[in-house]
């Protein structure tokens, strides 16, 4: 059972305050749905979320079966954002390669192999990714954050680039997430997702 | 929800040495950092043969060209591993996935092979170019070479992480070296001065402590330090 508990985040860029008084907090199965303008700071909370990037003040904290998760939550968390990058010279079978054993995991390819298939890049593993298409890539990424399983899930404008196939396969994803973990979907376009069970706005949190 | 077969036991080293084999990988398409470090070394060799010229140099103004060329060739291309994260917006993959530690060792493991590579090169050409450049007492060469090597590839790569995230990348990353380096640089000196002498192993004794202290001293502040430079 994961748990994820945000408690009175604020962050401050150059004296600038983008957000201040965020706080939500996230069971097994529940989906938190962030929206605001551009510029709100949707991205800065999810990095804030995904702990690589400290708030100005406050927590983000995450529990497996009621223990805190100490240090680095990179083994229970995935993320989809346009800016995370990757590496133009490796293949995406070298990537999930290297998704697995960066995390200090076992490689996994037959994991890797059916996260491919769900993708729909199976048939391109083999390439190198500067061939690839925007919308290849950011498959590519949905694919790095499912492999290892990751209890939360967290995707930041996560139709970019995609087409239809690709926006039913993200659908897919984030049904499959509300039933095992914990979701958090970035976006403008509420259209992206049907159900939710917390929002945070972050329209006026500057103030 | 499944638990997944491999998530088990997560291991720091298999961490660490991914991002090794990454970079490493990484390199042997590209060759930037080996293209940049061997250029430079052939190139400062050149200059110090033709500001030599015919007429040679003693001893120890010759053990001190030896370290000049060391030193830049390290200035052209031991940044390469953090500023390529940085400029292709990569490094938000290493933090997401690795441990901060784990990401310094990766990289340090990657400066440590490519510095005693290049510096492998360095010493061959500068024996058979420079006339005059002679090693009397071998082992003290050795322990010197893989000292300083070791001492430049450790400072390096926590500069490196430092200045990564700055604007002047290449300016800075010699001129903040250089100072921090510069303990190293007259100690391997003094060191490789006194294996062109024939003196014994144990008079460069005290040069070997102050480079292993050196070492040592870098090694702990970078990973009590790295946390910080790393995040945000």
């Amino acid at each position: 059972m994961i748990r994820v508990e945000g408690r009175g985040l604020r962050k401050v860029f150059n004296r600038r305050v983008i957000f201040r008084d965020v706080s939500f907090s996230l069971g097994e199965g529940e989906v938190l749905l962030v929206t605001g303008r551009n510029g709100s700071g949707k991205s800065t909370l999810v990095k804030i979320i995904s702990h690589v990037l400290s708030p100005t003040a406050g927590t983000v904290e995450f529990a497996l079966d009621g223990a805190p998760v100490k240090g680095m939550a990179a083994r229970h968390l995935g993320l989809v954002s346009p800016y995370l990058q990757l590496y133009d010279e490796f293949t995406a079978a070298e990537h999930l390669r290297f998704a697995m054993t960066i995390r200090g995991l076992r490689p996994d390819p037959a994991g890797a192999d059916e996260v491919l298939r769900r993708v729909g890049l199976h048939h391109r593993k083999e390439d190198a990714v500067r061939t690839y298409s925007s919308g290849m890539k950011q498959r590519l990424k949905f694919a790095f954050a499912l492999l290892h399983r990751p209890p939360v899930l967290l995707l930041d404008e996560p139709m970019s680039n995609l087409d239809a196939e690709g926006v039913a396969m993200v659908r897919g994803v984030m049904e499959e997430q509300r039933g095992k973990g914990v979701l958090v979907v970035a976006t403008n376009d509420l259209t992206d997702i049907e159900r939710y069970d917390a929002r945070v706005d972050l329209n006026g949190r500057e103030r | 929800m499944t638990p997944h077969p491999a998530a088990a036991r997560p291991s720091w080293i298999r961490s660490a040495l991914s991002v090794f084999r990454k970079d490493w990988q990484s390199e042997l398409r590209t060759r930037y950092a080996v293209s940049a470090l061997l250029m430079f070394v052939l190139t400062t060799i050149a200059i110090v043969l033709f500001a030599l010229g015919t007429e040679g140099a003693p001893a120890h103004a010759l053990a001190g060209m030896l370290w000049v060329v060391i030193f830049f060739s390290g200035m052209s291309g031991l940044a390469r591993t953090f500023v390529t994260e940085e400029e292709r917006g990569t490094a938000m993959t290493l933090q997401l996935t690795a441990s901060p530690s784990a990401v310094y060792t990766g990289k340090l493991l990657f400066n440590l092979v490519l510095v005693y590579a290049v510096n492998a090169v360095a010493v061959l050409l500068f024996f058979f170019f420079i006339q005059g450049f002679e090693v009397r007492t071998a082992s003290i060469f050795l322990v010197t070479l893989f000292l300083g090597s070791t001492g430049l590839a450790v400072m390096s790569t926590l500069i490196a992480a430092i200045i990564a995230k700055a604007n002047t990348k290449g300016t800075l990353f010699p001129v903040l070296s250089f100072p921090l380096l510069l303990p190293l640089l007259l100690a391997v000196i003094n060191a490789t001065r006194l294996s062109a002498e024939g003196a014994f192993f144990t008079e460069a004794l005290g040069e070997f402590q102050v480079l292993i202290s050196y070492i040592g001293a870098v090694l702990t502040v970078s990973y009590l330090v790295f946390d910080y430079v790393w995040k945000d």
